[in-house]
């Protein structure tokens, strides 16, 4: 299964370096608008057509690989982080800790974040350059999207601290932190590998609509949520087929680094 | 040689009766509302889904052609507004019966009046009638005639009646018993309403058949315009009232002869600064906001032509001012759009201070010219014409920033905190008297958008908006109201605390069975002449799709 694996580095690794090196190899700005060619059908100017103002796709496409690759897994990674700190705290204390993570956790999962944001963002001022308004917006669900992950990881926790291995561990003078760090933390690494990959394209999602909002990517920086916007009115699958182009690549980057780390686990 | 003449004869009996003819017994006319209505009392109407069944189902004293913009008799078959301006004698149209069989008279015109000016019901179609202080009093003259008399003189009061539907005296039906060409027969909340032809309806055509030709009408509620999309084009509802240019060119793609562009409408589209002197905005920024050369600059560096052929497909029309070409008498036809001039932009920049220093635009203070929009962000319409602004500005150095909200932040920032810089909002205007616009004109209106509520007028050129607008709205004479109007235009387009884009176009979808359509620009666009609408071939009433 190595092939696999090679090929899907090669794959990132051409996708990261495509949308790093986005300024020279695009054809265009993506921000410039050829007004005389909105909606275009792909050409050798424009490979993946243009939008409904004239820009050109495959540079949004680029430039917006960019943001999204670079900023959804940093978000993901933080709500892992915060979900490993809480969920896991709470799972090996057990008690009335754990009994109050969990309450504080379903309080957070129950609160109406719509209108949270709505709140946060008549806070925030109105003159925001674009990327800074992006990296607030994903930091916002790195740090609001730990809550189901806690849940999951605090489940797992509590298992492994009732397992063999851990009595195991015990029996041969692990306790404190050296249980936890050799023998508890590399067990949970699979729950959070999976949240780590669940919510990538959750948050890169959640930004496209949040853009309602006022808190997701502004005019005229694009992502890869901005771009999958364009499918909704999208009404047969045929008519307009390059428009699938940010879904394909979406759905190939977040399998090919599941493949990758899958691999990584498996052989390394 | 015969034949012909019986082929002229057969042609001319095809012609008088043929929709009756063709219309089968059970035609059903579909279509489908955005909401709910929130009521069926004529007289409280105040959205959309409520309106459209005031207009299928109830009677007026006098109609507004869609098409020529005249009025019409109705339920009055003739009016007369006396010499000062404060009342109007209707003669009204004998032996005519309620949709429940209840008899129609002048006590029903003089019940519906007095319900109409109660202040505990708050009908917001009363309020157009609100002249000033005092009672307004129906006089019965006979049976068929009646006199209403107001404490002050209204201007285009005949008009006002096309809004007010006549409600029975007698009834036990109440509202529901109407004398328009449909009567509410089912109603299904969140689901449908069915709406049946009114057996008592007064109206005939030219061959003295009754009136309306389609026997009924079913309405669904469907918020989702897509899916709105799909039943038209799969023949389950017969059209769409109101279509976005990108479905409509989706439409004319694939079934061009359903497709109806009716010309430029009533609605415009438009941007403004804040020039709210408490506003929480820096001073510096409240100077260029206020000074006209700035926002002529600004409106000079926009492409509306661009905007007219990328956003609205070319359905729409560089706007000029705020009354639009649709409103056939009161738009100022000497006024054209200002044209797309970076040059004379930056001229008239100059002789405010500002100047350029590698490509960003600053002021005399040295400020770089940055500042943000908002827009709802639901309109994909308005987040793409700002971002062509966006582009637009930069070319003369200005830094425009793109910022969408959700709609009831946008309203609680334009109307409560105004914190905000600019905005680009739309304007829906159903009225064609200047005097609906009393609200958004006049210094010291609520609607009166970039400076709200000013207790004095705050520059001259308002003052003088105020002058001439309560002037036009104080006088009787047509043609001196026509010149008051225009100069108001002409001080709008000068002044530009509007920043007019573009008016957009009346486009609906009609399915080719509907038969004698003629989308208007005015509202309802498509079923304004319901009474004469047919379906070729007609639809069984059992073919259910809710």
């Amino acid at each position: 299964m190595k092939w696999v694996r090679r090929g899907a580095m090669a794959f990132l690794v051409a996708v990261f370096a495509a949308s790093m090196l986005a300024n020279f190899i695009a054809p265009a700005s993506y921000a410039y608008q050829f007004r005389e060619l909105p909606d275009a059908a792909p050409s050798s100017q424009h490979w993946l057509g243009t939008d409904d103002l004239g820009r050109d796709r495959l540079s949004r496409l680029l430039y917006g690989t960019r943001v999204s690759l670079l900023l959804a897994p940093a978000a993901a990674l933080v709500s892992c982080a915060l979900a490993a700190a809480i969920g896991g705290a709470a799972g090996f204390a057990g008690g009335w800790l754990e009994s109050a993570v969990m309450a504080a956790t379903d309080l957070v999962l129950s609160l109406p974040w719509l209108f949270l944001l709505i709140t946060v963002r008549a806070f925030l001022p109105l003159n925001v350059a674009p990327i800074a308004s992006v990296a607030i917006t994903f930091a916002l669900l790195g740090c609001l999207g730990w809550a189901a992950a806690a849940r999951v990881v605090c489940a797992d926790a509590r298992t492994l601290k009732n397992s063999e291995i851990a009595l195991l561990a015990r029996a041969t003078g692990s306790g404190g932190l050296r249980l936890l760090w050799r023998h508890m933390v590399p067990n949970l690494k699979p729950v959070l590998y999976a949240q780590f990959w669940i919510s990538i394209p959750v948050f890169i999602l959640t930004e496209a609509n949040l853009s309602i909002l006022g808190l997701g990517v502004a005019e005229p920086l694009p992502s890869w949520g901005g771009l999958l916007r364009e499918l909704e009115d999208l009404t047969s699958f045929s008519a307009q087929p390059w428009l699938f182009a940010p879904l394909i690549l979406l759905v190939l980057t977040v399998s090919c680094f599941h493949v990758v780390v899958r691999e990584e686990e498996m052989w390394g | 040689m015969k034949l012909p003449a019986i082929s002229a004869t057969l042609l001319l009996m095809g012609l008088m009766s043929g929709p009756l003819v063709r219309a089968q017994r059970g035609s059903q006319l579909r279509f489908s509302l955005a909401s709910d209505p929130k009521t069926f009392n004529p007289l409280l109407v105040d959205d959309d889904a409520s309106e459209a069944i005031r207009y299928l189902t109830g009677g007026v004293l006098v109609r507004l052609n869609r098409e020529t913009q005249q009025l019409e008799p109705d339920l009055a078959t003739s009016w007369r507004v006396s010499r000062a301006g404060n009342s109007i004698t209707f003669t009204l149209r004998r032996n005519l019966r309620f949709s429940d069989g209840t008899p129609f008279t002048a006590q029903d015109v003089a019940y519906t009046i007095q319900r109409l000016m109660d202040p505990v019901l708050h009908s917001p179609t009363g309020d157009s009638f609100r002249s000033g202080p005092g009672n307004v009093t129906a006089r019965i003259i006979g049976k068929n005639q009646i006199t209403i008399v107001f404490p002050r003189p209204i201007v285009g009061l005949a008009k006002l009646f096309d809004q007010v539907g006549i409600l029975s005296a007698h009834s036990p039906h109440k509202e529901m018993a109407v004398l328009g060409p449909y009567y509410v027969a089912e109603y299904k909340p969140g689901s449908y309403l069915l709406l049946e032809r009114n057996p008592n309806y007064w109206k005939r055509d030219g061959a003295g058949n009754q009136l309306p030709y389609i026997e009924s009408i079913r309405i669904s509620i469907e918020e989702n315009r897509d899916i709105e999309m799909l039943r038209l084009m799969r023949g389950e509802i017969d059209f769409i009232n109101s279509l976005d240019p990108d479905l409509y060119d989706r439409l004319a793609r694939q079934a061009p002869k359903m497709a109806y562009d009716a010309g430029v409408s009533l609605d415009s589209e438009q941007m403004w600064f804040n020039e709210v002197p408490a506003a929480p905005i820096p001073a510096y920024k409240k100077a260029w906001f206020t000074s006209t050369r700035f926002r002529r600059a600004v409106s000079e560096s926009i492409n509306r032509a661009d905007l007219v052929r990328v956003v609205f497909r070319g359905h729409a029309q560089p706007a000029v001012s705020w009354i639009s070409p649709a409103n056939k008498f009161w738009f100022d036809a000497g006024l054209h759009p200002h044209p797309f001039d970076r040059k004379d932009a930056l001229r008239l920049l100059a002789e405010d201070g500002f100047h350029l220093q590698n490509g960003v635009l600053r002021d005399r203070g040295g400020h770089a010219v940055e500042f943000s929009v908002i827009t709802n962000g639901g309109n994909m319409e308005r987040v793409h014409m700002a971002a062509m602004i966006q582009q637009d500005l930069a070319g003369i150095g200005i830094r425009l920033n793109v910022v969408t909200l959700d709609f009831p932040s946008l309203i609680d920032r334009i109307t409560r905190s105004f914190n905000y810089e600019a905005c680009l909002l739309g304007l829906v205007n159903d009225g064609l008297d200047p005097n609906a616009q009393m609200n958004v004109w006049l210094s010291s209106a609520d609607n009166h958008q970039w400076d709200p509520d000013e207790k004095t007028p705050a520059t001259a050129w308002e003052a003088q908006i105020d002058r001439l607008m309560r002037a036009q709205a104080a006088t009787l004479d047509v043609k001196k109201r026509k010149q008051e109007v225009d100069e108001v235009q002409q001080i709008v387009w000068r002044e530009e605390p509007f920043i007019y884009l573009v008016y957009k176009d009346a486009l609906a979808g009609v399915s080719t069975r509907l038969r004698n359509v003629h989308p208007v620009a005015l509202r309802p666009q498509v079923y304004w002449n319901i009474d004469q609408l047919w379906i070729a071939g007609g639809r069984a009433e059992g073919r259910g799709w809710n």
